[in-house]
């Protein structure tokens, strides 16, 4: 009894390894690292396969926030990068960890709060004066707080707006974008999104759009080719079909094709 | 395993004991002992409770080391074996726990199972071999626990009060047990407070009182004219601390 | 709260699909949790047997350390198996990271503590009753180790079990090691906490309760093999 038991359990825990090692050689796959925003709107799941019929590669997406995802590609770790940090994006390319970097699509932020408005910012002209309002009135912000794109992009307009955000009212939350909106929608606050996962939400209870269409709101998506000198080991022949192909007629197309709701959601703006 | 039960007596290795003693937390247990038990005898180890019967077959089995002096064999040392007052079966059926004996003293496969059924039927366990041993009762228990000694082929058989919490019945096939251990010629060397079944085992005795010897004469002579006052006290049934 | 309802017909639905995707991740799950248990078993029982059969100068320290790690938070775990698996980490060159190997060798980290800490009290009771005899049989202490891990197995059971508990619920580790990658490496948790970014609660509860149920199957099997177990060996 002893004996057998011990040979079953020697045998399941080589078929687990066996089935690791199995994952990672697998077919011609590329790691992109990617935020959330374009993860869970869905894009890359109607995008991707169109790529991989046209190429036979396939995509793994690590869909985290565009902090992260630059650290993971500086160490390595990812074989292309598509975020929304233009800022962040060219540092990336001057330290050397990339050598390219291309705008793709843009959609834009969008200003969330609760259907009662009670700090009134719908019909604000711009954006500086929707977040004064609501600093004035101290009604409560979420914040992501996770330095990703969007955060970083609503630090700038809070500056712009001449506005210190801080105190009771104003919420750090450390969190991704959809778990933000849960906590906004949780405690009626007002929160900062991008459109792609606000159409995308399925749990929005009373919160609504109160603010849109402010050129400062533009959210601008670029792709990174990474640095080989740095990274030998990457693919990067695969890395630059991909980066090519979604700056290609085919994949501006997919991207333009690609709606939730009805709504399209990202705009493609490649230089052709 | 018969081709063994002719063995010489005069084989098996003496027991000696040279000033040792058994402390702990700094209570003496055992006061420093000399002792040498010697030829194919049976030795019943009287005393009170706590009067360290326990600590001087563990001691003299090797599973206690003691605190000061030494305990040795002379010669080399006999193949051994102990059964305990209560009896330590493991976790199997009967006759697997037979097996793993066997298997531990290096018993080739193909012949531990006919042997430990050999052992089973000997000590009138054949019925419940299939028997979780914990499942079985006191004194089958303990039979089972005579078994797996039998079956380790003893020189030297130690018994630490192998029959304090059986009933009459479990008793007499321990002490049957006991008698055909001697008579295949090994050494027993077994505890007991029981005046009677002293009188039915003993060649010699040993008695002990307050972690010392007191007495160490033919069990003839410890029964008809013990030389100590405690002896005499504990012979006569009176309370002896 | 019709979140709640909704969320029971979303479960029901799920495992009545029988939808393909879900099919792999439930499979996912359980490859990476079982395997990450069995191996911390076959690490962790004698580890844990070892230290409850020997002592040495430090043993106190180790048995505290294992103890502590018992508690050890996943995202931590997750975030040092990062640091070694990266390309700029000392086992980057296995190219492991965004694997499942990478997600078994993280749980295995947070499974390996309990079960050794636990497997050490189990056998460590065992011990008491079974030394002298099993000193008397003449085993030496390393023999002794197969025997008393056998014949504790229905109180390991139970520690493994812990083990097998704490694999399957954690997601900070598998998030960070594994990436969430679909149909890579995405197993039941990431997508929970993939549903509800989406603010999809009631499908992110119907997986959690699909979970629950998937790690509840385990448990009774595990229990009624050790109840037939238990009735048989008394």
């Amino acid at each position: 009894m002893q004996h057998k038991a011990r040979i079953a359990m020697t045998a399941v825990s080589l078929l687990g390894l066996s089935m690791a090692a199995q994952a990672q050689d697998g077919e011609r796959h590329i790691t992109l690292a990617s935020t959330t925003s374009t993860e869970n709107s869905g894009l890359f799941d109607a995008i991707i396969p169109q790529f991989t019929e046209t190429t036979g590669i396939d995509v793994r997406v690590v869909a985290v926030g565009t902090g992260q995802a630059f650290e993971i590609a500086r160490r390595g770790d990812a074989d292309s990068l598509l975020v929304h940090d233009t800022v962040g994006e060219e540092r990336f390319v001057e330290e050397g960890y990339g050598t390219e970097r291309a705008d793709v699509m843009y959609n834009d932020f969008v200003i969330i709060g609760p259907d009662g408005d009670p700090a009134g910012i719908a019909d604000a002209e711009t954006v500086a004066e929707a977040l004064s309002l609501i600093a004035e009135a101290e009604a409560p912000f979420a914040s992501r707080g996770d330095d990703s794109g969007t955060n970083r992009a609503e630090l700038r307009l809070w500056d712009s707006a001449g506005v210190e955000p801080g105190g009771e009212w104003y919420r750090e939350l450390g969190s991704g974008m959809g778990p933000t909106l849960n906590t906004a929608a949780g405690m009626d606050a007002y929160v900062m999104s991008d459109r792609a996962t606000w159409v995308a939400f399925d749990n929005p209870r009373d919160l609504e759009l109160l603010f849109e269409g402010d050129d400062a709101l533009f959210n601008q998506y670029g792709s990174i080719l990474i640095s080989a000198e740095r990274h030998p080991h990457l693919k990067h022949d695969l890395a630059e079909q991909w980066h090519a192909w979604l700056l290609s007629e085919e994949g501006q197309q997919a991207i333009a094709d690609f709606e939730v709701k009805g709504q399209q959601l990202f705009f493609p703006n490649a230089k052709q | 395993m018969n081709d063994l039960s002719g063995r010489l007596t005069a084989e098996i290795p003496s027991l000696v004991l040279e000033g040792a003693s058994f402390l702990h937390r700094g209570q003496v247990l055992l006061s420093p002992l000399d002792l040498r038990l010697t030829g194919c005898c049976r030795t019943l180890v009287m005393g009170p409770n706590g009067a360290g019967k326990s600590l001087l077959m563990r001691l003299a089995h090797g599973l206690l080391t003691p605190s000061k002096g030494r305990v040795h064999w002379e010669g080399r040392t006999p193949r051994q074996a102990m059964v305990f007052q209560r009896p330590v079966l493991l976790r199997r059926s009967a006759l697997a726990n037979l097996s793993y004996a066997l298997a531990v003293n290096g018993t080739p496969r193909r012949l531990r199972k006919p042997r430990a059924r050999e052992a089973l039927e000997r000590f009138g366990l054949a019925t419940l071999e299939k028997r979780p041993a914990r499942v079985l009762s006191g004194g089958e228990q303990q039979r089972l626990a005579l078994a797996r000694a039998w079956l380790l082929d003893p020189e030297v058989l130690f018994l630490d009060e192998p029959t304090s919490a059986l009933d009459p019945a479990a008793i007499k096939a321990v002490e049957d047990a006991v008698q055909e251990f001697h008579q295949r010629g090994t050494r027993i060397v077994m505890s007991s407070h029981d005046l009677h079944q002293a009188r039915r085992l003993a060649d010699d005795v040993l008695f002990l009182c307050r972690g010392k010897v007191i007495e160490h004469a033919p069990a003839e002579t410890f029964f008809t004219a013990p030389a100590s006052s405690q002896a005499r006290a504990f012979i006569r049934g009176d309370l002896v601390l | 709260m019709s979140d709640d309802a909704n969320a029971f017909q979303t479960a029901l639905a799920l495992i009545l699909g029988r939808d393909p995707d879900l099919v792999g991740i439930v499979m996912l799950s359980l490859q990476v949790s079982l395997s990450a248990v069995l191996i911390a078993a076959l690490i962790g029982l004698p580890l844990g047997a070892a230290l409850a059969l020997w002592r040495f100068p430090g043993h106190g320290v180790i048995v505290v350390i294992l103890n502590a790690l018992m508690g050890l938070p996943p995202v931590v775990a997750g975030l040092s198996v990062y640091l070694l698996l990266s390309r700029a980490g000392p086992l980057g060159e296995l190219g492991l990271l965004f694997t499942p190997g990478a997600m078994i060798i993280a749980q295995i980290i947070l499974v390996l503590p309990i079960i050794a800490a636990l497997a050490r009290q189990q056998v460590e009771e065992l011990f008491q009753e079974y030394r002298e005899q099993l000193t008397s049989l003449g085993l030496s202490r390393l023999r002794m180790i197969p025997t008393l891990l056998w014949d504790a197995r229905l109180g390991l059971v139970t520690v493994v079990l812990a083990g097998f508990g704490r694999a399957s619920a954690e997601v900070g580790a598998v998030m960070i090691v594994g990436g969430n990658i679909d149909g890579v490496t995405r197993v039941m948790t990431t997508a929970i906490v993939l549903e509800t970014s989406k603010g999809n609660l009631p499908l992110a509860l119907g997986l959690g309760l699909v979970l629950l149920s998937l790690v509840a199957l385990v448990n009774a099997g595990a229990y009624l093999m050790s109840e037939t177990a238990r009735r048989r060996l008394g």
